[in-house]
């Protein structure tokens, strides 16, 4: 069992969540009520990583973040390392990649929300701020958990995008589906075998915990 | 404290509305659906933004295209029940008032129960908006928009989404709270019944424009403003007191007029009430009848006649201060042969007055 890449790959999928968090939450809820010219593209764009096939995906992102591209040139320069094969790297990359599923159900969750709601929001003296708050979050927030918890699950299991940008550098990038492919290689069946039942079980737990969370809220509502 | 609007828009509904609302005055906007009413409330609230508008309140100005002043609704003092209420779904009914005090506010809870108890929903404050029927709802939403100490208050078509028994109940009630009452209040209605019991004004919208506007008593005999509402919601109204309820179900009122039988009505004896009686249901005789089913017959004199282009002309009959009218065929009339002056008695059958045609006229307890 390699304990450093299930770490790895849990600090991965806790980093994502984190950084899309915010993302999730304000772009959701600009697709969920704005209306702005190009709008239809900006959401085509969105889910451009859900229909790519991941080795393309990251085939571009490893072009994008290598030593010769300018975002390449800058990390290099700030941070003394490269960027591609680097944790840092494949946290970016991660983020970009679970763009849609960050985006798309806190944007549904905030369509949920009737605009009368909303509106008595604005009529009861709140603030933007103070209506997204006590108001569109709590009744958003089925939407937006269920972004984060496939933001999480999908993390997780990514493969392909993580091996084009990341490698498999033990304790760096290595993730715990990466180590999976690695022991299977290696003809170690037993590892591998023991560290994809640890991953369906944080699956169904994440799963399990979502269900939950999201029946207490829906009892609160009715 | 008053409210002035003027809004002019093309699209993408034309509008062109004036008006004014002064303190503790009721004004009914009155038009059919899409006439544009709900967007000249919207206006007022911020929510909506025509081409050309002002709106001030209390020398107050909330919206001016002339000179770019538009306040967001968060900034403009108002308070609103919007049609399907739009409780929070998430907060009690106390939460749900809280949520429109402010952070100023002292004792937010003690006020929040201050006002569902004014509303008449004491002991409803822990349940949620799900928990509550159409007519609590209601209440809540009325309560919390009474929260924010509004310099405006607004109601868009706030009895619609209500059985009609609890619709009648809720007329009463904003009658009796209006005593609390001392900003203007828009009552945004289809109901041309609803607005000639409650409203003091009525302004009347058609596509947008202001086809009449003034007391509820000029709006309701303008012809250009019957022929929008349609004929058949001509009406008058009879101020009488309630004297005593009947053991076969029926209420006996005092009108100038005399008295009058009515189907019962949930109001104490010494009750002042609005009776609306529609004009098409009038019946009149030059002798007094005798062995007719009617219980109210009412004697009085032809004041004025009014004939339009249609079969039918409306009698204006003066009983006492008062007027009764009666939309009468043109046939009828000349076989009665009347002209003003003439007596004539105005017959009216006791189950022709519905329970919603009857409002309270002022607050009983005077302003508790």
């Amino acid at each position: 069992m390699d304990w450093d890449a299930l770490k790895l790959s849990l600090s991965l999928a806790a980093w994502t969540v984190a950084i899309l968090l915010p993302v999730s939450v304000f772009a959701g809820r600009a697709l969920a009520y704005r209306r702005f010219s190009g709008k239809g593209f900006v959401e085509a764009l969105v889910m451009l990583p859900l229909v790519l096939p991941p080795t393309v995906f990251g085939f571009y992102l490893l072009v994008a973040f290598g030593r010769n591209s300018p975002i390449g040139q800058a990390w290099q320069d700030i941070f003394g390392h490269q960027l591609v094969f680097s944790f840092e790297g494949l946290v970016l990359a991660s983020v970009i990649f679970n763009l849609p599923f960050a985006i798309q159900p806190a944007q549904r969750g905030f369509e949920a929300v009737p605009r009368d709601v909303r509106e008595a929001a604005a009529c009861c003296g709140m603030s933007p701020l103070a209506a997204l708050w006590r108001v569109e979050l709590p009744l958003a927030w089925p939407g937006v958990m269920t972004a984060m918890v496939l933001t999480f699950a999908h993390t997780l299991g990514e493969f392909g995008i993580v091996l084009m940008v990341g490698g498999a550098i033990p304790g760096e990038t290595r993730t715990v589906a990466i180590a999976i492919y690695d022991r299977v290689q290696a003809f170690d069946m037993e590892a591998a075998g023991l560290m994809a039942a640890v991953l369906v079980a944080i699956s169904l737990f994440t799963i399990g915990l979502t269900y939950a969370l999201s029946a207490r809220v829906g009892r609160r509502l009715s | 404290m008053s409210l002035e609007v003027m809004a002019r828009a093309r699209a993408p509904i034309p509008l062109a509305a004036d008006f004014r609302v002064d303190p503790g005055e009721l004004l009914a906007l009155v038009g059919h659906s899409g006439s544009g009413k709900t967007t000249l409330l919207r206006t007022i609230a911020g929510l909506w933004r025509p081409q050309a508008a002002r709106v001030r309140v209390d020398g107050e100005t909330w919206l001016d295209t002339e000179t770019g002043v538009d306040l967001p609704p968060h900034r403009r003092r108002v308070g609103v029940v919007f049609q399907n209420f739009a409780l929070f779904p998430h907060m009690t009914a106390a939460q749900n008032v809280i949520a429109a005090m402010g952070r100023e506010a002292k004792a937010p809870r003690i006020e929040a129960e201050r006002l569902l108890e004014l509303v008449n929903l004491a002991g409803l404050a822990d349940r949620r908006p799900a928990a509550l029927s159409g007519g609590q709802q209601q209440r809540v939403a009325l309560a919390r928009a009474l929260a924010r100490r509004p310099h405006a208050l607004l109601l868009d078509e706030p009895f619609s989404a209500v059985d009609r028994a609890t619709r009648e109940k809720l007329h009463g009630e904003i009658v009796a709270l209006r005593a609390h009452l001392n900003m203007p209040v828009v009552l945004v209605t289809h109901d041309v019944n609803e607005a000639q019991v409650l409203a003091d004004r009525m302004v009347v919208i058609e596509r947008g424009t202001v086809l009449s506007q003034g007391s509820t008593a000029e709006v309701m005999s303008d012809p250009a403003a019957l022929r929008a509402m349609g004929l058949r919601e001509l009406a008058a109204i009879l101020p009488a007191t309630v004297t005593e309820h009947t053991d076969d179900g029926l209420t006996r009122l005092e009108a100038a007029s005399g008295p009058l039988l009515l189907p019962r009505i949930d109001a104490a004896p010494g009750t002042r009430l609005k009776v609306r009686i529609m004009a098409h249901e009038v019946i009149l005789s030059r002798a007094r009848p005798e062995g007719l089913s009617a219980q109210n017959i009412v004697p009085g004199q032809v004041a004025r006649i009014v004939s339009g282009e249609g079969p039918a002309v409306i009698v204006h009959i003066a009983v006492g201060e008062d007027e009764i009218l009666a939309r009468i065929t043109r046939r009828a009339l000349t076989d009665l042969g009347l002209a003003p002056g003439d007596a004539v008695h105005a017959i009216l059958k006791t189950m022709s007055v519905a329970r919603d045609n009857v409002a309270p006229a002022d607050w009983p307890d005077g302003g508790r």
